[in-house]
């Protein structure tokens, strides 16, 4: 086996000490480690660095402290039982996560979805994305001691937050997305809602810009640091807003449209010169063009009516549904929604068949056929029980959805069974870490600090 | 469509390394030969018919128990219920398998952003010798994708500059992606020795 190349530090133990020609001192080289646990470090990663003065000649990042077994522990759940996974990998805009991994095993199932669950989709992943460049840029903001525009941020931050807790009723670790649809349907006045936390957002977007675009400690510090050529950010496959702060016109969603992205209108901000600046200028208009895309999805989106009991007008008690079924009576309520139980409020969708296909194999049943009616509970258990389940014929796919951070890739390779053979995840910042070298290297030790806040490091998704 | 399939292109290209070529849910995929793969990722990347600029993911497979019910003692193996196979979903246009018997496959995933396309090549890798040829010379980010592949399944990249553990710890034994590394298996954690 050949030798690896020597550490930063194995290259310092055995270098030769250098003295300066007009001094005559003699100068080392210093080594410095960062991390792994670090206040200035977004997630858990260590990068030695070598230091002469105050430039840094050669750095080293070490990744994998948060290495979970993604990948191995996708192998042995069922398909829907990774969706908890999938939150956790880009635990700061997971809707895209849950939609890439859907979208990949539809893509293996060959599965229509419903044009309102891509719509939907799309409009949480949007929101998802606008709260991740909120994060980035507020807590790059932060480090360079505009301690303010974090607060801002967040506060905005907290009003998107807001509605994907009223949507999937959890702020976090959502799993909303399902393979052939979704969790539930958009709570009723789900758009005035965004419209009015959209204004928020805008104005806090107004204020940050006011705050720091042109504050000059601000634009000093990101002008020209953390640099990289077009070509380079290519080589070391960089996407997302880092590939187009260097001009490269990139986007998974204009140039490979999934779900409904080629029915909208946006644009896809490209920066010049590539460095940290450009990045924040990339993030904050996307931030917009986001806001704009869940706009237009808002007024295009088809369907979504509430369906009423026609004798009543009344949606029906999942009781009373239950004791007509008992009578017989099924043809008459089986396209009925019943009153379920209080505790299962954000999952009786209205709408449950416009978000979900109707393919049984595949999609849960709602949950008032789950607990109201023999067939939808046995459809259930058909899918949730061990051994049971999705199974897709074999296959191999890749789907790449545009990441908060770039190019989110799932290849799923399926041998027919209840479980996927091998679930792997492209993620987005792997490569740009791979390729910190380059943005660090030759520049000023307190540069590393914006630099890598606008890396937006996702240890989740980084180390899996 | 008029213009041909890549993985025709390139059959026509290297008839000797090409093995088989299929698409599948409209990606389309090329198997070739070990031996050839800095040659095929050279012109991927430099022939204008190509022009391969992005390698957007470097990953491997092992098809060891591939469409084998898992064996032995697993973390969530549903042993002791009898069961039925349910129907299979229709498909229209199957998977034809990985193209050889090799235990591996590595999987490299191009895309050409001026051409707009997307090409797999896959490569097969013999358990007896898991060794194939580094491409990091051609693509900086191949360099933490190869590392990342040698981690988790123990493939050697020859020519790779720096091919050393990434996600697990230098003092980790085994390579965890195998399919006959146990779920349940758990090693004692060994901080670096710096």
């Amino acid at each position: 086996m050949e030798q690896p190349q020597k550490t930063v530090q194995q290259q310092l133990e055995t270098a030769t000490r250098s003295y300066d020609p007009n001094t005559g001192l003699e100068t080392r080289d210093m080594l410095l480690n960062i991390g792994p646990s670090h206040p200035a470090m977004h997630g858990i990663i260590r990068i030695v660095a070598k230091l002469d003065g105050e430039t840094l000649k050669d750095i080293d990042v070490e990744i994998g402290y948060l290495h979970r077994a993604f990948e191995k522990m996708s192998e042995t759940v069922s398909y829907n039982g990774v969706m908890p996974y999938t939150d956790r990998l880009n635990y700061v805009s997971p809707l895209i996560n849950n939609m890439g991994y859907c979208m990949a095993i539809e893509k293996l199932l060959d599965l229509p979805v419903s044009e309102r669950a891509h719509y939907i989709r799309v409009i949480m992943s949007e929101i998802s994305r606008v709260t991740d460049h909120l994060t980035c840029v507020g807590a790059s903001a932060m480090e360079l001691g505009a301690f303010t525009v974090f607060l801002y941020m967040i506060k905005a931050r907290e009003y998107l937050w807001e509605l994907v807790e009223v949507v999937t009723g959890a702020r976090l670790t959502i799993s909303y997305c399902r393979v052939g649809g979704l969790k539930s349907d958009l709570p009723e006045g789900f758009a005035e809602k965004t419209h009015a936390a959209f204004a928020e957002v805008r104005k806090v977007l107004v204020e940050v810009d006011q705050l720091i675009t042109r504050n000059r400690i601000f634009f000093d510090r990101m002008k020209g640091t953390g640099k990289i050529s077009k070509e380079d950010a290519l080589s070391y496959g960089m996407t997302g807003p880092f590939l187009r702060s260097t001009g490269v016109n990139y986007d998974v969603r204009k140039d490979f449209p999934y779900a409904i992205y080629d029915q909208v209108k946006f644009e896809v901000p490209l920066g010049t010169s590539g460095d940290n600046l450009d990045r924040y200028y990339v993030r904050m208009e996307e931030m917009e063009q986001s806001m704009r895309i869940v706009e237009q999805c808002l007024k295009q989106i088809p369907g979504g009516p509430v369906a009423v009991d026609p004798q009543t007008g009344k949606p029906m008690e999942a009781s009373e549904m239950v004791d007509r079924a008992k009578m017989g009576q099924i043809d008459k309520i089986t396209d009925k929604i019943a009153i379920t139980d209080p505790t299962l409020e954000g999952s009786d969708s209205r709408v449950h068949d416009k978000i979900l296909v109707s393919e049984k194999r595949v999609s849960l049943p709602a949950k008032e056929d789950t607990y109201g009616n023999i067939e939808g509970l046995m459809n259930h258990f058909k899918l949730v029980m061990f051994g049971h389940g999705i199974r897709p014929p074999k296959g191999e796919v890749y789907f790449p959805v545009e990441g908060a951070n770039g190019e989110l890739g799932f290849y799923v390779v399926s041998d027919g069974t209840d479980k996927a053979y091998r679930v792997r995840v492209r993620p987005p910042c792997f490569t740009i870490m791979s390729g910190l070298h380059k943005l660090l290297v030759g520049e000023q030790m307190a540069d590393m600090v914006p630099t890598f806040g606008s890396v937006n490091m996702i240890g989740g998704e980084l180390d899996r | 469509m008029n213009v041909p399939l890549l993985s025709d292109q390139i059959k026509s290209k290297f008839p000797d390394a090409v093995i088989a070529a299929h698409q599948y849910r409209g990606d389309d995929t090329v198997t070739i030969r070990p031996e050839s793969i800095v040659r095929v990722a050279q012109t991927l990347r430099d022939d204008p018919a190509f022009q391969m600029n992005l390698l957007m993911d470097l990953t491997a497979v092992d098809y060891s128990k591939f469409a084998q019910e898992p064996q032995g003692k697993g973390g969530h193996i549903n042993a002791g219920i009898a069961l039925k196979q349910p129907s299979d979903i229709p498909d229209a246009n199957p998977w034809p398998g990985p193209a050889t018997q090799a235990r591996f496959e590595v999987v490299y995933h191009f895309v050409s952003l001026p051409l707009k396309h997307r090409l797999r090549v896959k490569v097969p890798v013999e358990e007896s010798k898991p060794e194939i040829d580094s491409i990091s010379a051609l693509w900086g980010g191949a360099n933490w994708f190869e590392r990342e592949v040698w981690d988790m399944f123990g493939i050697r990249f020859t020519g790779h500059p720096n091919l050393k553990r990434i996600l697990m710890y230098a003092q980790f034994e085994g390579h965890p992606l195998r399919k006959d590394y146990p779920v349940t298996q758990r090693q004692p954690l060994i901080g670096p020795n710096n």
